[in-house]
């Protein structure tokens, strides 16, 4: 690992200028809330980093995680962190295969035993055979590699919270790597998929001060995760005005009113999509149009329809209702006839005693 | 199961069939007991029908009492009404009440929907003043401070969640939804039922008074 080459001279070989760098230092000294005058520190701690060793576990995945990261248009310094770090172990990436791959994980593990960093994305099935690589459980595999972690980083919601392989009714009954792991320190940094900028900065973080972001009480990194969206969206001023697109081609939705109606999640969703955007800053989809789908949140898949307002309860069905109506009619109707018969009853007694006075 | 969950899953579910059910049951249950037919003759031959005007004309006290009841009633009408328009105005609700019966209008906007709910809350905070500085007045029971805290929850708790005050939004929201849920189970039950009875109850005062020839 000595005479691996530092991430600076990786940035240089890649032509980024130490200007860029430290522009990239100084956005995510930012957004993690640290002090601008940290950031010509954190450039040369990060810059003089020799590769961390990382072991990245793919499991109940759909890849879009890694994709986020790594198919950006033009290589980003995000993506050459990534790139820099993950080459342990990254099942879905590497070249190799089979024993060989196991091999390497195996080695880099030992060799870097308490060390290393374990990134996972997707979540872990508890029933047997649901999922394995190279004949181990998705199971066995966290439960071995993340013994000697240093940390561990859940990259997108399925490891963080068990994501689309979680939702009702949970086939593999899958679980969050928080739920199998208690005794290291976790972080959380959930989406679907994540931002590319909330992962490095994370591990930008780890690297420059030697320790895991501050987390909320989801475990996720309070500088990515801290704000509402709901709070930070452009459109907001339209919701205030009570202006509403009510389907997606109307005027509303011409003119760029609030997605409220059409089932934006963002006022229960906390993430940086609205401040940060997506590919490099381009947008994000309530900017193109659609409402927010809540991804950074736990059950997001089963908290009501993608296209059903935050307001709906979830009250499935209205002929529940129905039958309650007319329970409490028959209910009703029955104490009702009860207590007429018991007026006649009483009556009729009162005039029995009424003619025996007599 | 988060608690915004909770409340927008079970809670809110099973507190709506407790109301519909407990509606249904207290209105039937007393309107089936019908009362037995006044034999006697009217003193007027319209009088049963002209009886239904106490559902309106009790609507405001009579002249004699006007100066002595202005406050309560004013501030009533105020609570009230700007109660009925922020149920009714407000777009997350329009949505809620949309997603069960697919009745859908126009909302209002957030400020004015707020205003509504400051002065809600602030005739229904002059009202308990007012019956816990005369209790003679008002011969107040447990059950009545129970629906006091009841109604004032959900106003509360909504403006706290529109302007995410004291605590995350979805909490807040949980709490709003819970409160009307709490709402929902003791309205059957309580003196809230006014909501339906002040019509019935109107009528039948008017129908006797008017049956027996009594200036209404
Ligand atoms: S969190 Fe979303 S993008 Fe990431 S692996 Fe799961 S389903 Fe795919
Ligand atoms: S589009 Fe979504 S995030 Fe933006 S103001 Fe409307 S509800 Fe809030």
């Amino acid at each position: 690992m000595s005479n691996s080459p530092s991430l600076g001279e990786v940035l240089d070989s890649q032509g980024f200028s130490r200007r860029d760098f430290l522009r990239f230092c100084t956005a995510a000294a930012s957004v993690m809330a640290l002090p601008a005058s940290i950031a010509p520190t954190m450039a040369e701690a990060l810059a003089a980093t020799r590769r961390p060793s990382v072991i990245w576990l793919s499991f109940q995945e759909c890849t879009g995680c890694t994709e986020a990261l790594t198919r950006s248009a033009a290589p980003s310094i995000e993506s050459l962190i990534f790139n820099f770090i993950s080459l342990d172990y990254h099942h879905t990436l590497q070249a190799a295969a089979g024993d060989a791959a196991e091999h390497a994980r195996e080695q880099a593990e030992e060799a870097n035993a308490g060390q290393y960093l374990v990134l996972v994305d997707g979540s872990v099935p508890t029933r047997a055979h649901c999922s394995t690589i190279a004949g181990i459980s998705n199971l066995d595999m966290l439960k071995t590699s993340a013994a000697n972690a240093a940390a561990i980083i859940n990259i997108g919601t399925c490891s963080a919270y068990g994501g689309l392989p979680m939702a009702e009714p949970n086939p593999t009954g899958a679980v969050p790597v928080g739920e199998i792991i208690t005794d290291k320190p976790i972080v959380n940094v959930p989406g679907c998929p994540p931002m590319p900028l909330a992962i490095t900065g994370v591990i930008a973080h780890y690297l420059t001060l030697g320790q895991l972001p501050p987390t909320d009480h989801l475990g996720r990194p309070l500088a990515f995760f801290g704000e509402n969206i709901h709070d930070r969206c452009y459109r907001r001023p339209f919701y205030d005005r009570g202006q509403f697109a009510e389907s997606f081609d109307d005027e509303g939705a011409r003119k760029g009113w609030c997605l409220y109606k059409l089932g934006c999640k963002a006022p229960v969703t906390y993430n940086a999509c609205a401040n940060l955007k997506w590919n490099q800053g381009t947008s994000f989809p309530i900017q193109s149009g659609h409402g927010c789908l809540g991804c950074s949140e736990p059950r997001f898949w089963d908290a009501g329809g993608f296209y059903e307002s935050v307001a709906r309860g979830r009250f499935e069905t209205g002929s529940k209702l129905g039958l309650a109506a007319a329970g409490g009619a028959a209910a009703g109707a029955a104490a009702a006839v009860l207590a007429q018969r018991k007026k006649k009853r009483l009556a009729a007694e009162h005039a029995e005693q009424d003619s025996d006075a007599h | 199961m988060s608690l915004l969950e909770f409340a927008r899953g079970p809670a809110i579910h099973w507190s709506l069939i407790i109301l519909t059910v407990g509606i249904l049951w207290r209105l039937l249950g007393v309107l089936a007991l019908t009362r037995g037919a006044d034999l006697s003759r009217p003193r007027d031959a319209f009088g049963n029908f002209k009886g239904y005007r106490t559902v309106f004309s009790r609507s405001w006290p009579a002249g004699e009492f006007t100066t002595a009841t202005m406050f309560q009633t004013s501030v009533a009408y105020v609570f009230h009404l700007s109660t009925l328009i922020v149920v009714f105005g407000v777009t997350p609700h329009i949505e809620f009440i949309t997603g069960l019966t697919g009745w859908a209008w126009p909302g209002l906007p957030n400020a004015v929907g707020v205003g509504f709910g400051v002065m809600a809350l602030g005739s229904l905070l002059a009202m308990i003043l007012r019956r816990l500085s005369k209790p003679a007045v008002y011969c107040s029971n447990t059950g009545d401070f129970i629906t006091w805290v009841l109604v004032a929850l959900p106003l509360l708790t909504g403006l706290l969640a529109f302007g995410h005050l004291g605590a995350r939004y979805e909490t807040l929201l949980a709490l709003h939804i819970l409160s009307v849920c709490a709402l929902f189970i003791w309205f059957p039950f309580s003196k809230l039922m006014h909501a339906f009875w002040f019509v019935f109850s109107r009528a039948q005062s008017g129908i006797v008074y008017a049956h027996k020839g009594v200036r209404i």
